[in-house]
């Protein structure tokens, strides 16, 4: 039996692809392979592009046949969240409103992937408008996860982190509204990075909330994370709140880290960001992890964040809010479902009431009713206003702790994978899923998840490191000493402990 | 009462009896070349969305970015208005549900404008300087166009579709806001007009807006409240949404004053609303009622950061400033010559602009005088008008007082020359070939006439033959007559004296 060129990290790829053993159109096929094998269980993909993404292999395979000066990860196939639009290529955003709609443009990120000559494979499955936490939420079925199919891969991310710890691609792209690419990769053993805001422009990211949305790498290994993430980022001038400056050296940060010297690193530990709610399992590996980034020579310190305890509600005001208003351009009057009403008149507002209320689901229209409330005159100052405070004593929790540590770390999800429909009736125990992902949306700073074990149930779980703005380099340093330390114990990658998937023919 | 009629009170008597009390919100459409929020080029008149990009489209996942010329335009306008310039401002996102919306949010300054706490002095027609307080000038954009097909008039109601034109949405627009005026008493209207005349010639002078009125580059919303006295708080007020032309405004303005005081005679209360301008009636209605219900649900757009022009910025646009409309009128009155009391029939009439470009096509500025302020203006004033919407050019103008000047046509005879160029029949000098409207000046046929009135009025004849020169009027009138009027006048008596000498 041939070797499974699927089961390879994109750095590996990359690097055969340069050194001409392997062929883009291999690859490809390979990933459209175990798309068709594993993905009726997995149901990662809304959408498969094979045409195009051969198109895109065969011209790398020509171009660099000829000789051509190309990306390092030219050939290499990616997978795209959905929420991303893709000029030719159906966007649903995970949702019916948005059924067949085809973007007329690409998203900058979309255009640098493109440009880079990666073959899109297609777009993955997601929470409906990324809103939740377990993927449960799409209008097109759940996904489901690689380590357990009756068990949720996290959300809204679930599709692309499904699909890279499937081995159906070894890229994904994600975005990350309050922990969308971090708490699918824990629960899914697969790494996920949130840039700082501002770092990965969001042109053509279809908006949840637009101060907290970042879209990010989603990859099994943290030195693709880094080398995504620099194909991806960097400033765009169709965003204006895209950072007007270089990124840090990604790729080198992961590659010094897997050196495995942590010397003069200085980490914190949130305090409040462990104790009750986070799973037996999920704590011991956690400790674990900080004994073995002591032994690296890092400096493990705690570091009490106060305002985090008020994150999660800040959140859920800013959150719908913004959507309320991101989500008003779904009406049914110039792209997407157009609904009538069954009865009466045929009116503008009627249809697109009607559009509205056929074409969005439950979750949406809830967050969309607690946005539209918490704006309206005369709650404004208590909810969204308030909000608004604490996301601003959340900054300077952050201000303050990086005063003092060079990194904050914590469990990336409080929990391993939850069973399919366990919180579907309760909106508040599925928020709970991102108690330790959201300070960082709130302040805008980076965030990467690292697998770092299994818990007693059998089920990956993640860890977390936070950085200062536009410090994501030091993501990838101490991300890249833990995953090489965590593997050299391991024995290998942890998704060679994961349940091998039904192959179907 | 039947509904279909509305008591009025006589103007003169309604602002005998109550103080009325101005507010006036003027938007601009900027004259920049591309959007506020995107890269897609303006140009008036495309093809229905043709001027669109998935930002102006409200396209899901497109982002605004700031359009910088805008903001300079913006700050312009502030610095001539006499506003401070905010050292940072934001954009606020105002909701509301409408197919002329793209995204269902107009993206909008609200609580933080570019421009605040300013001041226009403005000049009445009888030279008299009002000033009027600004509260803020903000950025905006426009919304699209719908067009509703099938109902009467254009009217959504009993229309059997609409259509949405999305080339005039995000364009920049400024929105100058005044604050109440008080003090103007009677001159109400002629106050409103004349403010909104003056921002006008401030944005051309600016150069950030072509401001024409007839293509809705301006757009005046009149707020108008009265109240007993002007020691008493301030009365309900309607806003007339939509006035276009200066003659509107002030109308409007008279308008809401008699229906206002009309109904604050019959003992009941003002309703506090919008109210739709009718032109050719020229009478307000009732539009939607302004309430609690109608909540905007603003909040600081996210996906822009704050506006922070540098002070630098700001003060070199200062020092920048072109010459403004005071200014440029006095210069131009000095440069013209016209007495003070012309100058200000040519303000008032809206002729300065069309006079300086007469005067710059070849004209005397007597002469362009003579004909914006002459026949010009009784045309249009017969016709309804504006000047400037008379169908005759400022070159026209100069062309035909350059035929004056050379003799080739009397004044009456250009008078029938401008009659033509209004008809559409041409530059005054195809009218004046094409009418046969030139003046006689081959001594041929005149020689011919005034051989035939010296004969027919012998006793004339002798009379001039002697000497006295006192009767050769009748002679001139009679060869004047005979060619229709034709005759260089001059040239008649010259050769009347030769004849006879």
């Amino acid at each position: 039996m041939s070797e499974d060129l699927t089961r390879l990290t994109a750095a590996d790829m990359a690097a055969r692809l340069v050194a001409g053993t392997v062929t883009s159109v291999e690859l490809t096929q390979a990933h459209l392979d175990r798309i068709a094998a594993v993905d009726g269980d997995v149901h990662a993909f809304l959408h498969v592009s094979a045409d195009d993404a051969l198109a895109t292999a065969r011209d790398i395979d020509a171009r660099r046949v000829a000789g051509e000066d190309l990306h390092p990860l030219a050939g290499v196939p990616i997978a795209i969240k959905d929420v991303v639009v893709t000029r030719g290529m159906p966007t649903t955003a995970g949702s019916k409103i948005l059924e067949g709609w085809v973007p007329p443009y690409d998203a900058t990120l979309v255009e640098r992937v493109r440009a880079a000559g990666l073959p899109i494979l297609g777009k993955t499955n997601m929470d409906e408008f990324a809103m939740g936490s377990s993927t449960e939420h799409s209008a097109y079925g759940p996904t489901r996860n690689p380590w357990d199919l009756d068990r949720i891969p996290g959300g809204s991310g679930g599709g692309s982190a499904a699909a890279v710890a499937a081995f159906e691609a070894p890229l994904a792209v994600g975005t990350d509204t309050g922990g969308s690419i971090r708490q699918p990769g824990a629960v899914t053993g697969t790494v996920g990075v949130k840039p700082t805001y501002g770092g990965v422009s969001r042109y053509g990211l279809i908006a949840l909330a637009s101060s907290l949305d970042q879209a990010g790498p989603v990859t099994r290994t943290v030195l693709d994370s880094a080398l995504l993430h620099e194909l991806i980022g960097g400033h765009d001038p169709r965003d204006s709140t895209s950072i007007a400056e270089d990124l840090p050296p990604l790729v080198d940060a992961a590659r010094r880290g897997a050196s495995g010297d942590l010397r003069g690193m200085r980490i914190g530990v949130v305090t409040e960001l462990d104790g009750d709610g986070y799973q037996e399992g999920v704590r011991a590996r956690f400790a674990e992890s900080l004994d073995l980034l002591r032994g690296l020579g890092a400096e493990v310190v705690e570091v009490s964040c106060p305002h985090f305890e008020y994150a999660l509600g800040a959140y859920y005001l800013i959150l719908p809010s913004e959507a309320s208003s991101n989500l008003a351009k779904f009406d049914g009057m110039r792209f997407g479902l157009r609904a009538e009403p069954a009865e009466g008149p045929v009116t503008a507002e009627r249809v697109m009431a009607a559009t509205r209320g056929q074409g969005f689901g439950d979750e949406v229209k809830r967050r969309i009713i607690l946005g539209t409330y918490a704006l309206s005159a005369g709650y404004y100052d208590a909810y969204y206003g308030s909000a608004q405070k604490v996301r601003t004593l959340v900054q300077r929790d952050f201000d303050a702790a990086f005063e003092q540590v060079d990194v904050l770390v914590s469990p990336t999800a409080p929990t391993t994978a939850f069973e399919l429909g366990a919180k579907l009736d309760d909106p508040l125990a599925m928020y709970l899923n991102d108690v330790a992902t959201i300070p960082a949306n709130l302040a805008g700073v980076p965030g990467l998840s690292v697998p770092n074990g299994v818990s007693d149930d059998g089920l990956p779980v993640g860890f977390q490191v936070l950085a200062p703005a536009k410090a994501d380099d030091r993501l990838y340093r101490v991300g890249a000493a833990l995953e090489r330390a965590l593997e050299t114990s391991w024995g290998g990658p942890i998704l060679a402990q994961a349940p091998e998937l039904e192959v179907k023919p | 009462m039947s509904t279909s009629t509305v008591d009025l009170v006589d103007y003169d008597d309604a602002v005998r009896r109550y103080d009325p009390v101005l507010g006036l919100e003027v938007h601009v459409e900027l004259g920049t070349r591309t959007k506020m929020f995107c890269g897609a080029e303006v140009e008036f008149g495309g093809d229905p969305n043709s001027q669109v990009t998935p930002v102006s489209l409200g396209l899901p996942g497109a982002l605004p970015v700031v359009n910088r010329t805008a903001v300079e335009y913006a700050i312009k306008i502030g610095l001539a208005l006499n506003c401070s310039i905010a050292e940072s401002c934001r954009f606020a996102r105002k909701n509301y549900f409408y197919p002329d919306n793209p995204k269902n949010f107009q993206t909008s300054q609200y609580d933080e404008p570019i421009a605040y706490d300013g001041y226009l002095d403005v000049e009445l027609e009888d030279g008299t300087v009002f000033r009027v307080e600004i509260e803020r000038a903000h950025m905006e954009e426009d919304a699209g166009k719908n067009t509703h097909v099938g109902g009467a008039d254009g009217r959504i109601s009993g229309a059997e579709y609409s259509l949405v034109d999305y080339n005039r949405a995000g364009i920049p627009l400024v929105e100058i806001v005044t604050r109440p005026i008080t003090g103007v008493g009677e001159r109400a209207p002629e106050i409103a007009r004349a403010y909104v005349r003056t921002l006008r010639d401030i944005f051309r002078a600016l150069g950030v807006s072509e401001a024409r009125m007839e293509r809705g580059n301006v757009r005046a919303d009149v707020n108008l409240s009265l109240r007993p006295t002007p020691e008493s708080p301030l009365g309900t007020r309607t806003e007339t949404k939509n006035v276009n032309s200066f003659r509107s405004v002030e109308r409007a303005v008279r308008y809401e004053v008699s229906r206002q005081a009309a109904v604050l005679d019959a003992g009941a209360t003002v309703i506090q609303e919008t109210r739709h301008w009718h032109e050719l009636s020229g009478i307000t209605s009732s539009g939607r009622v302004k309430s609690d219900a109608e909540d905007y649900r603003y909040f600081p757009e996210p996906d822009l950061v704050p506006v922070a022009p540098s002070r630098d910025w700001v003060e070199r646009l200062r020092a920048e400033q072109p010459e403004l409309p005071v200014e440029r009128r006095r210069r131009l009155q000095g440069e013209w010559g016209y007495a003070d009391a012309e100058m200000r029939d040519v303000v008032n009439a809206d002729a300065v602009d069309l006079i300086e470009a007469t005067v710059a096509a070849g004209s005397s500025p007597a002469g362009a005088r003579k004909w914006w302020m002459g026949e010009l203006a009784r045309r249009a004033k017969s016709d309804d008008v504006e000047l400037a919407a008379l169908p005759v050019s400022p070159a026209q103008v100069a062309q035909l007082q350059g035929l004056v000047d050379s003799g080739r046509i009397n004044d009456k005879l250009a008078r029938q020359a401008l009659e033509g160029v209004l008809a559409g029949e041409g530059d005054p000098e195809d009218v004046v070939v094409a009418r046969g409207l030139e003046v006689v000046s081959d001594d041929g046929p005149l020689l011919e006439a005034i051989d035939a009135a010296l004969a027919a009025q012998p006793d004339i004849a002798e009379k001039i033959r002697g000497g006295n020169l006192g009767p050769v009027g009748a002679i001139i009138g009679a060869v004047m007559k005979a060619t229709r009027g034709q005759a260089d006048a001059g040239r008649v008596r010259e050769l009347v004296v030769e004849r006879v000498g």
